[in-house]
């Protein structure tokens, strides 16, 4: 057995996990404010993987990073009104529309990316890193945490954002009301309807910049199916994290260095088959699943349409 | 936490509405075929957009999947493990449960199959050798949903998530065991491959296996369970209201793990019938994900059994003819997702419409609602 604590092993452990963590940030960042107004967003997978598409297609057109950014949120969004049109005005069933959601945007991604691109997988050029200055000559933490693309601080930056805006402003406590009561936030005369429908637009956004990320940051290029379930993931991690942003920094991280684990024990030596790791993070989410059942709390108005006037 | 799962369930119960007695079989109609017709118009302009032949695509489809002798013998064979995957959806969904792992107990349940088959049924009688089988694949696809029932039952942990998880962890143990413990002789990972004798009897003339008779069988007894046995209605009430289901002393968590176990067991017999009646060995790659592509269907068929028949017919008709119609128009197969994705999409509308109508309102979108909601 290699010594596995060594620096070596360490920053790539940690630089491999937060690569990784970034876009499960974002779209479980999504998924709570979603939540927490009261829609369950089965569709993130599908919002996800239509930002990668179109993240991907837009840096590699113009070869701007940011231009693709950008796409990837607008995207996200773009789906996401398939979800507030059907569920948060017509009140339709939110599992079924993800699922139709999630069905889609795999389609369609796959079908414009033989359009577009045939059968060639062009890549992007690396995204040049951004090394804190000082910071970065930290051992271990240096040459991994201080070392990292600048959307990834960006990516920190924005939790921080709605960690706030969701505690402390009256808009926060509209969509945590939507969520819980949204009788009361009618009767206090605020349009339960509306307060949905920008919630489950930021949440398409964050998740359309989180495959954006994942195209154009973390793998360079776009396949079908790139998401490989990462949205279903960030679902669980919103759920776990029960509305408290933070924890979901924790939980992507987790998943994120379970992630990353392969190219880290690869590097010492350690070979392990390609399936154990993508089946890792999936094991890892049903573990902390299993140990912290009882944790689960979700708002109590959560994948309910609100009528007004029904019970 | 019960609030959650409350919320949950009433969703599958919206979905699943029986249809009122008023309602004629016309509307039923319109409600189950209108949505494909939706879903197929709009795939036509989406062809049309990115430059493809419309007419030309869905003539390949026709021709390949139901007007050739060929396609039309794979079309009814493709049917038989819609059918079970489609049987072990109703199971599941009629009892508020949603299993949306069912590719990861599909694929588990195929590759103990297509590991154990070649050897099993060189040693024993054939017959005997896929009644096995048969209890094979479905005590592996049963065995898989036990965590989610459990945590479901036990805690009332969401069950789609768990499901799903559990389906991504299958398919990578499927792909570890076809390249680990079934390798075949062959250099590529693939179990060995089962001798022609063992493979499942095909009718007279024709290239379909006597498993569309079982899947079809089993349709029926599905239905027979609904519509006739206490067990049947036990499931019923839970999924149409998991509190009343305590207060008539259901031991729901009993019954929770139960339905789970039936559901995942007619999926590992769909794999079971696939493997011996069609595939005869399994690739480490392979994964056909039934799935979620099945989901649309069985809502289509309001979750009866019986319904699933043309259903699954359809979906025959559209994988073996979409699979040559879109290879011929340079398109990746997963165009078939975006039709069913629409599918999907148009039935939601649609009952939403339907609704609307049944409930004399008018079919413009809301204020009326709230008028109506104050009345």
């Amino acid at each position: 057995m290699p010594d596995l604590l060594t620096p070596t092993f360490l920053t790539a452990l940690l630089a491999g996990g937060l690569l990784a963590a970034v876009p499960l940030i974002f779209a479980s960042l999504g998924e709570i404010i979603a939540e927490q107004a009261g829609v369950l967003n089965v569709g993130l997978e599908g919002m996800m993987i239509s930002g990668a598409f179109a993240g991907f297609a837009a840096t590699q057109a113009t070869g701007d990073l940011w231009l693709g950014v950008a796409a990837g949120a607008l995207a996200g969004m773009l789906v996401s009104l398939v979800m507030v049109l059907f569920c948060v005005r017509l009140g339709m069933d939110q599992i079924i529309v993800g699922i139709a959601i999630v069905l889609t945007a795999e389609g369609v991604t796959s079908v414009l990316h033989t359009v577009i691109f045939g059968q060639s997988y062009p890549r992007l050029d690396r995204v040049a890193v951004f090394e804190i200055p000082l910071l970065r000559d930290i051992p271990v933490l240096g040459g991994s945490v201080f070392s990292q693309p600048l959307a990834v601080y960006m990516g920190l930056a924005v939790v921080g954002v709605v960690a706030w805006m969701l505690r402390a402003t009256s808009w926060g406590l509209h969509v945590r009301a939507a969520g819980e009561r949204p009788a009361s936030l009618d009767a206090a005369g605020v349009s339960v309807v509306r307060v949905r429908t920008v919630a489950e637009i930021m949440c398409g956004a964050l998740a359309g910049i989180g495959g954006a990320y994942l195209s154009i940051v973390s793998s360079g290029t776009f396949v079908p199916f790139v998401t490989q379930g990462a949205g279903f993931i960030a679902i669980v991690i919103a759920m776990l994290a029960r509305g408290r942003t933070w924890w979901s920094v924790l939980g992507a991280l987790l998943f994120g260095i379970s992630l990353s684990l392969t190219t880290a024990l690869q590097l010492v030596g350690i070979d392990i088959p390609v399936d154990v790791v993508t089946m890792l993070p999936f094991i890892s989410v049903m573990v902390v699943l299993i140990l912290f059942a009882r944790d689960a709390r979700l708002p109590s108005a959560l994948g309910l349409p609100y009528l007004r006037g029904s019970r | 936490m019960s609030d959650m799962t409350a919320g949950l369930d009433s969703g599958i119960e919206t979905a699943a509405r029986i249809p009122s007695r008023r309602r004629g079989w016309v509307d039923a109609l319109v409600r189950s075929v209108g949505p494909i017709v939706l879903a197929l118009l709009t795939g036509a302009i989406l062809l049309a957009i990115i430059g493809r032949d419309p007419i030309a695509f869905y003539d390949d489809v026709l021709k390949a999947g139901l007007f050739r002798a060929s396609g039309l013998q794979d079309t009814i064979t493709r049917t038989a493990p819609v059918l079970l995957v489609g049987a072990g959806l109703i199971v599941a969904f009629r009892a508020g449960l949603w299993n949306l792992g069912s590719d990861g107990q599909y694929l588990l349940a195929a590759a103990f199959v297509a590991g154990v088959a070649p050897g099993l049924l060189a040693s024993v009688p054939v017959a005997i050798g896929w009644i096995l089988l048969a209890f094979l694949g479905m005590a592996v696809g049963a065995a898989w949903t036990i965590v989610p029932a459990w945590l479901r039952g036990r805690y009332g942990v969401n069950e789609i998530i768990t499901t799903l998880m559990m389906s991504f962890i299958g398919v990578g143990l499927a792909a570890l065991l076809v390249k680990g413990p079934f390798d075949g002789p062959s250099t590529v990972p693939q179990t060995s491959v089962i001798d022609p004798a063992g493979m499942l009897l095909d009718l007279p003339d024709v290239r379909i296996h006597i498993g569309v008779f079982l899947a079809l069988f089993v349709s029926a007894a599905v239905y027979w369970l609904f519509a006739r046995t206490a067990f049947g209605t036990r499931m019923d009430v839970l999924g149409a209201n998991p509190r009343a289901a305590v207060h008539v002393g259901i031991d729901v968590p009993r019954l929770t793990l139960v339905t789970f176990m039936l559901s995942g067991a007619l999926i590992g017999l769909a794999a079971a019938v696939d493997i011996v009646g069609v595939f005869s060995y399994m690739r480490a790659d392979w994964n056909p994900a039934y799935g979620l592509k099945v989901v649309p269907l069985v809502f289509l068929a309001r979750l009866n059994a019986l319904a699933m028949i043309p259903f699954a017919v359809f979906f025959g008709v559209m994988s073996i003819g979409g699979a040559y119609a879109t290879r011929r128009a340079d398109l990746p197969g997963d165009f078939l997702l975006v039709l069913i994705g629409l599918v999907l999409l148009f039935m939601v509308l649609t009952q939403y419409l339907s609704d609307k109508r049944e409930r004399g309102e008018s079919l413009l979108p809301r204020r009326t609602r709230i008028a109506n909601a104050h009345a």
